[in-house]
């Protein structure tokens, strides 16, 4: 967490979101013209196992598409439909064993890829998906638009996840259950960490959530994750973590509505993307984040998928703008994913004193190569 | 003054920062600092040392007082864009050392959404005499793994060995070697590094610090019309340096040559670093005698045992009425001269590094000896043996950092960058 950038940032944001309010008024941002609920074959089943990721249909009509997930494997997965570079089209996080969820989702023509992610790691296992009908050209503030409107939705998805998780990880504490709340513990911080910027704005809720030891000021509480983090690896005892967690659950409850309700701009995502690059070199790279439990790749594979969330909302428009750019920011991100997957173990990751100081440095460097370029976009979005 | 263009552009931008600081009655003090400028005294420390020419500046430059050198490990196997970052790092080198920004938008003319383009800490500051010289280690022919990853390694120069291990050496891998490296040079600290945090910005993705060293009060003179400056031991260094106006003597022993086996190299020049941490508190409890006898010359005037002053040449043969030689057979100054090393002479370029101190109480402190030459096996590795084996200096120094590179001949011009002879 870092608040300077933050406070600068939120002046920014509404500035420019008036802007945009104001240009863009009228388009719906899906650009589709055959509209429809896929209607000639209703709900699209998705069977998704811990090894397949079977689509009844594979070709639609444009419009919105609803997907149907069951998920009969024995891990957690996410499904997600993505345009080119890996854009989110639509997602939904957290589907757990047994459980069916649904995803509706605006899809204009061309050809899409859906994911399944058995364990929510990795490139997920991918299928090809046509939507046919006519689309008619975006206009560049229409791009922007939807963009955000993309973006948003990504934030929505990963807010509801993160209310999910939280409550379990809250209730394990309570229960006593160590081992449940540990396991539990960076898998609901993945959620937080993949839009981390968002919650920022919110200056106060921030440090009650997650912030670390050293940045409680005088007459203010250590709470939040880290907190829990502490009293679970370092003491083992969390009898009287009771009340810090019902105040986790209740700042993480706030935390959400707001962001939920909270209208950005392109730039806000531009910069939201280098900031949570930013984040993994400042705190993840050096174990300073999760110094108790160590469990830094977790958020640092987070911080890396949201910054790639937000930079592949803002895609078309910077395929229009600067090509280059887009080349430079897929290599470089490829590079990152390549050299952190290095360090998977299963579902999960290293822990981050598993990690030699010649890795670690590895991960530097790849990090710095990537949050160049993508320190570059938000000129070129503010173009 | 040549490069009065140049200051006065960075002048106007720091006065463009302070004007907004006080409005009211600004404009009177500026214009009067303005003339001031205009009028002071050339400042020769302050100016500009041309970056293009048929050797690289930086190697018999006169020594400046201040260094930033910085070893990179390529981390790409991509040759194209290792070539590419060569050029914009020649054409960022060509305006640094000019006294401008980086990049060709400059700190705070750009777009207010985008990252500045240069970091903007040398703002309002002088070329200072700032030289960046670039050299290529073994490690970029061939790396550990043996892999030719650029498709070069039939060019290594033979002069371009890997340095043998010398007796007492206590090198720690993790601050030696290094695929590239770049001396910066400056009489202000900061223009050093701001160079250096320039290029290993551009280069993020390409090159990967490895490892940098901070020094300062230069060790060796390079110019005769440079004082001989003296090492934390307190001894003057580099009395017998082969300096500028050596002509002859430096095609002799500095400028690698077309016929030396990498006609690439000509006009170029090898770069031996290390870095040597000295016992400062032992040393300082070494009898006055004992020092000089280590060193062979006085510790006041510089000037050889047995003769009275700084570059009177030195009589090996001396004897004093204990019989013994008056330069001792085991001190630094016999051991290292030309006379007992083939004739193998060196421009030596070291600056005194003070790392704080290790946590024993005990300054972190020492030269960061460097040294240019034609050919390393005939000349550092040829002293440097003599030297490991025999000197007594040894008692209070360790060698802890070594790295070898071929430095390329100069830049010809704006069209030209480093390593074109090698890649073009």
């Amino acid at each position: 967490m870092r608040r300077t950038l933050t406070l600068a940032a939120t002046g920014l944001l509404t500035a420019a979101a008036t802007a945009l309010a104001a240009c863009s008024g009228g388009s719906d941002g899906g650009g589709s013209d055959s509209g429809g609920d896929n209607a000639a074959g209703g709900p699209i089943a998705v069977k998704a196992t811990d090894t397949t990721c079977e689509v009844a249909r594979t070709e639609v009509a444009s419009g919105t598409v609803t997907f149907q997930v069951n998920n009969s494997g024995s891990k957690v997965t996410e499904f997600y439909v993505y345009a080119a570079g890996d854009r989110v089209m639509g997602e939904v996080e957290n589907i757990v064993p047994g459980l069916t969820r649904e995803l509706r989702v605006e899809l204009p023509a061309g050809t899409y890829e859906t994911a399944c992610k058995p364990g929510m790691v990795g490139k997920g296992i991918r299928g090809p998906l046509k939507v046919s009908g006519s689309t008619a050209p975006l206009a560049a503030d229409a791009k922007l638009s939807q963009a955000t409107d993309s973006y948003q939705r990504y934030v929505r998805s990963q807010t509801a996840a993160l209310l999910e998780k939280t409550q379990e990880f809250v209730t394990a504490v309570k229960a006593g259950d160590v081992a449940k709340a540990k396991a539990l513990y960076p898998v609901a911080r993945t959620y937080w960490e993949r839009i981390e910027p968002v919650a920022e704005v919110f200056g106060d809720l921030d440090p009650k959530i997650d912030g670390r030891e050293e940045v409680v000021e005088e007459g203010m509480e250590f709470t939040g994750f880290h907190r829990l983090e502490k009293d679970l690896w370092q003491t083992g005892d969390i009898t009287k973590s009771g009340p810090v967690a019902d105040q986790l659950m209740a700042d993480v409850k706030e935390i959400v509505a707001k962001a939920n309700a909270e209208k950005l701009s392109p730039l806000n995502l531009a910069n939201g993307a280098k900031e949570l690059l930013d984040e993994v070199a400042t705190g993840k790279i050096t174990g300073e984040e999760d110094r108790y439990s160590h469990t830094d790749l977790w958020d640092f594979h987070a911080n890396v998928e949201g910054s790639k969330a937000a930079i592949a909302a803002l895609r078309p428009v910077l395929q229009e703008r600067s090509p280059d750019l887009v080349s430079q920011l897929d290599s470089a991100f490829a590079k990152v994913e390549s050299t952190l997957g290095k360090h998977q173990v299963g579902d999960g990751w290293k822990l981050h004193n598993q990690l030699s100081q010649a890795e670690l440095k590895e991960l530097s460097d790849v990090i710095n190569a990537l949050a160049e370029p993508v320190s570059q976009v938000a000129a070129v979005v503010a173009k | 003054m040549r490069f009065g263009t140049v200051m006065r552009r960075r002048r106007a931008i720091a006065l463009a920062g302070a004007g907004v600081v006080g409005v009211a009655g600004a404009t009177a003090g500026v214009d009067a600092w303005l003339r001031a400028s205009g009028d002071e005294p050339d400042n020769p420390a302050a100016d500009a040392v041309p970056f293009y020419g048929e050797h690289q500046a930086g190697i018999v430059t006169a020594a400046q007082d201040r260094l930033h050198f910085v070893a990179f490990d390529v981390i790409t196997d991509d040759r194209d864009r290792l070539v590419e970052m060569l050029r914009d790092w020649t054409a960022a080198a060509a305006r640094m050392t000019a006294g401008k920004d980086a990049g060709v938008i400059g700190a705070v003319e750009g777009a207010p959404e985008a990252p500045p383009d240069d970091t903007g800490e040398a703002l309002g500051l002088p070329p200072a005499q700032l030289t960046l010289t670039v050299g290529f280690g073994p490690s970029l022919f061939r790396d550990a793994r043996g892999r030719d990853r650029f498709g070069i390694a039939a060019k290594r120069p033979p002069a371009l060995a890997d340095l043998p291990h010398f007796p007492g050496d206590a090198l720690q891998p993790e601050i030696s070697g290094g695929d590239l490296c770049v001396q910066a040079c400056a009489n202000d600290p900061q223009v050093a590094v701001h160079a250096v945090r320039n290029l290993a910005r551009m280069g993020f993705g390409v090159v990967s610090v490895r490892y940098s060293q901070l020094g300062f009060g230069r060790t060796s003179s390079t110019s005769r019309s440079q004082a001989t400056p003296r090492n934390l031991m307190g001894f003057k260094d580099g009395t017998a340096n082969l300096k500028a106006e050596d002509g002859r003597l430096l095609d002799e022993h500095v400028w690698a040559q077309a016929g030396d086996g990498a006609p690439w190299m000509a006009g170029g020049s090898y770069l031996v670093t290390r870095k040597i941490r000295m016992i400062i508190e032992t040393w300082d409890r070494a009898s006055l005698a004992e020092q000089e006898a280590i060193f062979g010359r006085a510790k006041g005037s510089g000037a050889p045992l047995g003769k009275t002053g700084e570059f009177d040449e030195i009589d090996f043969s001396a004897k004093g009425a204990d019989g013994q030689p008056l330069v001792p057979m085991d001190s630094h100054v016999r051991l290292a001269h030309p006379d007992h090393n083939n004739g193998a002479r060196l421009l030596r370029r070291g600056y005194n590094f003070v790392d704080g101190s290790d946590g024993l109480g005990r300054l972190d402190a020492g030269l960061f000896f460097m040294a240019y030459q034609r050919d390393p096996r005939k000349q550092f590795v040829r002293v440097q043996t003599q030297l490991a084996r025999n000197d007594r200096l040894n008692e209070y120094i360790r060698h802890v950092s070594s790295g070898v590179f071929a430095c390329p001949p100069g830049v010809r011009g704006p069209d030209d960058y480093w390593g074109r002879t090698l890649f073009g």
